[in-house]
């Protein structure tokens, strides 16, 4: 099980609120959907994903993205517990979802880099760090009813 | 893989903000790489990793003026690191893997000083960039 220091838990529980998860969310999954364009499979009935404006404005991807950093925010409020936290999710990803676990990885780093375009200086080295642990620890939870 | 009109555009013309401080930016994406991927000090137990240390300042120049040769021979990435790349194969050996986590740290501190410029499209250019980078950096190593 992933300890997070109570530095670390500090810098992301204070970090988290002042983000806007609706905005974040959306740059997030669109991001994920713009740089890795293959992941855009998973998303078929989402509409115009033909361009970088098609897919940032796309309506079905804002919502999914704050759909996706809410459940972030779950991750945050239960940093000591995040296996239990995420297990129903994690059975959805794998038996109904089928999505490849490597995508996790893709998309928590899409987190840090937007986090990053947000909070510019605030977003120290340790503060990246701390987000860092927190995205490997959830995609780690999200892949562990994987079978 | 290969960059598109567009996507040399982008980094030919983003590059001149970065190159303006170098040195910082270099020496900001080391202490990123440092502090979330602290196994990737093992390539540098000659050095004083501590931020803020002149090591890494000097180091992370470095960094950045290899990129700055790739991005002024961008046709010719390969012919530009031909040297960093048999100098990563036959004596460094850096594992594979640490060159995600470089590029990543990167963008990340790219991401964090020009917000404005570092759109989805700009993100894809210098991922690709990177990327090839780090292909050729590792394509002697067997």
């Amino acid at each position: 099980m992933v300890h997070f220091t109570a530095e670390e838990k500090v810098a992301v529980v204070s970090l988290w609120a002042k983000v806007n998860v609706e905005l974040v969310g959306g740059e997030v999954l669109g991001r994920l959907l713009v740089v890795y364009p293959w992941t855009q499979r998973f998303f078929d009935s989402f509409g115009n994903l033909s361009s970088e404006s098609a897919i940032m404005g796309n309506p079905k991807v804002k919502a999914h993205g704050k759909k996706v950093l809410s459940s972030f925010g779950n991750a945050v409020k239960h940093m000591d517990d995040l296996k239990d936290t995420f297990a129903e999710l994690s059975e959805l990803h794998c038996d109904k979802l089928h999505v490849d676990p490597e995508n996790f990885k893709l998309l928590g780093n899409m987190i840090s880099i937007v986090l990053a375009t947000h909070f510019s200086k605030e977003f120290t080295p340790h503060m990246q760090a701390a987000w860092q642990k927190l995205t490997t620890a959830v995609a780690n939870a999200l892949a562990h009813k994987y079978h | 893989m290969s960059l598109t009109k567009a996507e040399r555009t982008v980094i030919l013309s983003m590059w001149d903000k970065i190159s303006a401080q170098a040195d910082a930016i270099g020496t900001e994406a080391l202490e990123r790489l440092f502090a979330s991927y602290p196994q990737t000090k093992t390539y540098f137990p000659h050095l004083d990793l501590r931020p803020g240390s002149a090591h890494l300042r000097v180091h992370g120049a470095k960094v950045v003026a290899a990129l700055g040769d790739a991005v002024k021979s961008i046709d010719n990435i390969a012919g530009a690191l031909a040297k960093l790349s048999e100098l990563h194969a036959y004596i460094l050996r850096v594992d594979p893997v640490n060159f995600k986590l470089l590029s990543h740290c990167l963008l990340v501190t790219v991401a964090s000083h020009f917000p404005a410029d570092f759109t989805a499209d700009a993100h894809t250019a210098w991922d690709k960039f990177l990327s090839i980078v780090s292909c050729v950096l590792t394509e002697k190593y067997r």
